[in-house]
C-alpha cells in the first residue's frame, strides 16, 4: 500500500518535472525568438560564408603568431595568479581546516560570488580599468581561475582522509605543520590537476577576449569579421585550433601522470 | 606518569564517555585496556593527548596538567606521546621516510619543517626508527605501497622518531591478519622493554592482552572495573569486565 502510494508520487514528480522542462524550453525560445525555421533560413547564408573563407590566408599565419603567444601568455599569468590566490581560499573555506564558521561561510561566500561572474564580463569591467591590452585579459583570467580553482580544490580539501591530520595533531604539530604535512600532501595532486583543466579553460577564454578589448588573438578575430577578411578568419579559427588541441592533449597527459 | 584525576567526559549528546576515572599509569608499564565495544577505550585513550577533551577533572603527564596546557605548552605535552591508530593514518602518497619524519616536526621551526629542511641528524633518527621495526629498506617506498602491518610499522617508527615518552594505541591490530598482528605487537613490546616507553594499547583479544601486558585495565560504561596485574586477570575476571563470558571469537587464537 505504501510501496504503491510511492511509486505514484514519484511518476507525478517526473511528469511534473518532464512538464516543467518543456514549459521553460518553449517561453525561453519565445523570449529569444529562436526556431527552427529561422534557423533553416540562416543555413545558406552559413554555407557561403564557409565558402569565402576558403582557402585559408596561409601568409597570416606569421603575423598572428605574436598575439597568438600573447593568448597564451595571458593565460598562463592569469591561471598562475588565480591559483595562487586560490590556495588560502580553498583552505580558509574548508571545515575540516578551519573549525569556526564564523570564518569559513564569508569565505565560502566570496568564493561563491566570484564564481557567479563569467570571464567576459569580468574582461568588459577590467578594459575601462586597466585600459584595452593584456592586463585587463589578464586580471579577468586571474579573477576567473581563481573562482574556478578555490571551489574545486576546498571540494577535494574538505573530501579527504581525516586520519592523517589527527595524526598530525597527536604529533604536537602546529596548525601550518599540520597543514602542509597532513592537508596538502592528500590535495596536491588534484590542485595540480585542477589549475591545468582550468589552464585548458583559460586558452580558449583568452582566445575570445580580445572581442572586449582585453588583448590576445580576439582582437584580430573581431578586425577580420568587421572587414570581411574571410580567409584571414579561417586562418585565426585554424590556428586556434591547433594551439588549443596541442595545448589539451599536453595538459591532458600532465594529468594523467598526476593521479 | 600518566595520571587521571576524577576524569568526566560526557559527549554533546549526552553519552557518558568517561565517569569518575583515577589511574595512575607508571613509567615503563605495558597496559592493556579491554571491555566491550563502546565500553569508553579509545575516548579514555584519546582524553590523554587531547584528541578529546574532557568535562570536568585533570589529567597530568609527568608532574603537568596537559589539560590546563595552551598552545605551544600543548603541543609540547603532545610530542611526547606518540599515537598509533586502528588505520595507520599515514599519508598514503608520501614516502615512508616523510611520514616518519613527520613525528619530528614538533621539534624544528615552522619554516624549516615547511621546506623540508630536516638536519641530518633527524634522517638518521628517523631511519633508525625504521631500523627498529625492521623497515629500513622501504623509506623511499611511497606508503601505499606497503602491507597493512608494514604500514602500522611505519606509524609506530613515527612514534619512535618523535622520541615519545609514551605511547598510546588504539586498536593497533584490529585490521590486522594474526600473522601481522604478532608482529606489530612485539614490535609495541620490544620497544617498551628495550627503551622504557610507557605503552598503553587497547585491545580487543583476551589472549593477546593477556600474552602481552604487564597490567590490565578493564572499561565498562565509561568506569574502570578492574586493574591489576596481568597474572590476576583470570577468566572470571573477564567474564566481569565483559558483563558475560568471553567468546571464542574475542581470542585471536580463535582466528588463526
Ligand atoms: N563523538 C562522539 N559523540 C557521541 N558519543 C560518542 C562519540 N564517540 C564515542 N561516543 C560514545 O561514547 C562511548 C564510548 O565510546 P568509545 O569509542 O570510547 O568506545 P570503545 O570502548 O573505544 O569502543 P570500540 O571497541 O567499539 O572502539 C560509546 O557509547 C560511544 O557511543
Ligand atoms: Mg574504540
Amino acid at each position: 500500500m505504501d510501496a504503491l502510494k510511492k511509486r505514484r508520487l514519484s511518476l507525478m514528480k517526473r511528469l511534473v518535472t518532464l512538464i516543467f522542462i518543456i514549459v521553460i524550453l518553449w517561453a525561453s525560445s519565445l523570449g529569444t525568438e529562436v526556431s527552427i525555421s529561422s534557423l533553416m533560413d540562416g543555413l545558406p547564408g552559413m554555407g557561403s560564408l564557409f565558402l569565402e573563407m576558403l582557402p585559408p590566408d596561409w601568409s597570416y599565419f606569421s603575423y598572428v603568431t605574436e598575439p597568438m603567444l600573447e593568448t597564451i601568455r595571458m593565460a598562463v599569468i592569469g591561471t598562475t595568479y588565480g591559483a595562487i590566490v586560490a590556495i588560502p581560499f580553498a583552505l580558509l573555506s574548508s571545515r575540516n581546516v578551519v573549525k569556526w564558521p564564523v570564518i569559513y561561510f564569508p569565505f565560502r561566500f566570496v568564493m561563491n560570488l566570484i564564481r557567479t561572474i563569467p570571464e567576459l564580463l569580468l574582461a568588459a569591467l577590467f578594459v575601462p580599468v586597466l585600459g584595452i591590452g593584456d592586463n585587463a585579459g589578464i586580471m579577468a583570467l586571474s579573477v576567473f581561475s581563481f573562482g574556478v580553482i578555490a571551489k574545486l580544490a576546498y571540494e577535494s580539501i574538505e573530501a579527504i582522509d581525516n586520519g592523517p591530520l589527527e595524526a598530525m595533531t597527536a604529533v604536537g604539530a602546529n596548525k601550518i605543520q599540520w597543514i602542509f604535512y597532513g592537508v596538502v600532501p592528500q590535495v596536491i595532486a588534484s590542485f595540480v590537476s585542477y589549475t591545468l583543466y582550468c589552464f585548458e579553460i583559460n586558452v580558449r577564454a583568452a582566445a575570445i577576449l580580445g572581442y572586449v578589448g582585453a588583448g590576445g588573438i580576439g582582437l584580430y578575430l573581431n578586425n577580420t569579421l568587421k572587414l570581411f577578411q574571410y580567409q584571414r578568419v579561417s586562418t585565426i579559427i585554424i590556428y586556434t585550433l591547433i594551439v588549443v588541441v596541442i595545448i589539451d592533449m599536453i595538459s591532458n597527459k600532465c594529468r594523467e601522470k598526476l593521479i | 606518569m600518566i595520571e587521571f584525576k576524577d576524569v568526566l567526559k560526557i559527549y554533546p549528546n549526552g553519552t557518558k564517555g568517561l565517569n569518575n576515572v583515577n589511574i595512575k599509569i607508571n613509567k615503563g608499564e605495558f597496559v592493556v585496556i579491554v571491555g566491550l565495544s563502546g565500553a569508553g577505550k579509545s575516548t579514555m585513550l584519546r582524553s590523554i593527548n587531547r584528541l578529546h577533551e574532557i568535562t570536568s577533572g585533570e589529567i597530568i603527564i609527568d608532574g603537568k596538567s596537559i589539560t590546563k596546557a595552551r598552545g605551544k605548552a600543548l603541543l609540547r605535552c603532545r610530542r611526547d606521546i606518540g599515537m598509533i591508530f586502528q588505520n595507520f593514518n599515514l599519508v598514503k602518497r608520501s614516502t615512508v621516510l616523510r611520514n616518519v619524519l613527520s613525528g619530528r616536526v614538533g621539534y624544528h621551526s615552522t619554516i624549516r619543517t615547511l621546506l623540508g629542511l630536516f638536519p641530518k641528524e633527524d634522517i638518521n633518527i628517523a631511519l633508525n626508527a625504521l631500523k627498529r621495526v625492521n623497515l629500513e629498506e622501504k623509506a623511499y617506498s611511497r606508503a601505499d605501497e606497503l602491507s597493512g602491518g608494514q604500514q602500522q610499522r611505519v606509524s609506530i617508527a613515527r612514534a619512535l622518531a618523535q622520541e615519545a615518552k609514551f605511547i598510546l594505541a588504539d586498536e593497533p591490530v584490529a585490521s590486522l591478519d594474526p600473522l601481522t598482528t604478532k608482529q606489530v605487537m612485539d614490535d609495541l613490546k620490544r620497544i617498551n622493554k628495550d627503551l622504557g616507553i610507557t605503552t598503553i594499547v587497547n585491545l580487543h583479544f583476551v589472549d593477546l592482552a593477556r600474552q602481552y601486558a604487564t597490567r590490565i585495565v578493564g572499561v565498562r560504561a565509561g568506569e574502570i572495573v578492574f586493574d591489576g596485574p596481568v597474572e590476576e586477570a583470570t577468566d572470571d575476571v573477564f567474564s566481569s569486565i565483559y558483563g558475560r563470558p568471553v567468546k571464542q571469537d574475542e581470542m585471536l587464537g580463535a582466528k588463526v
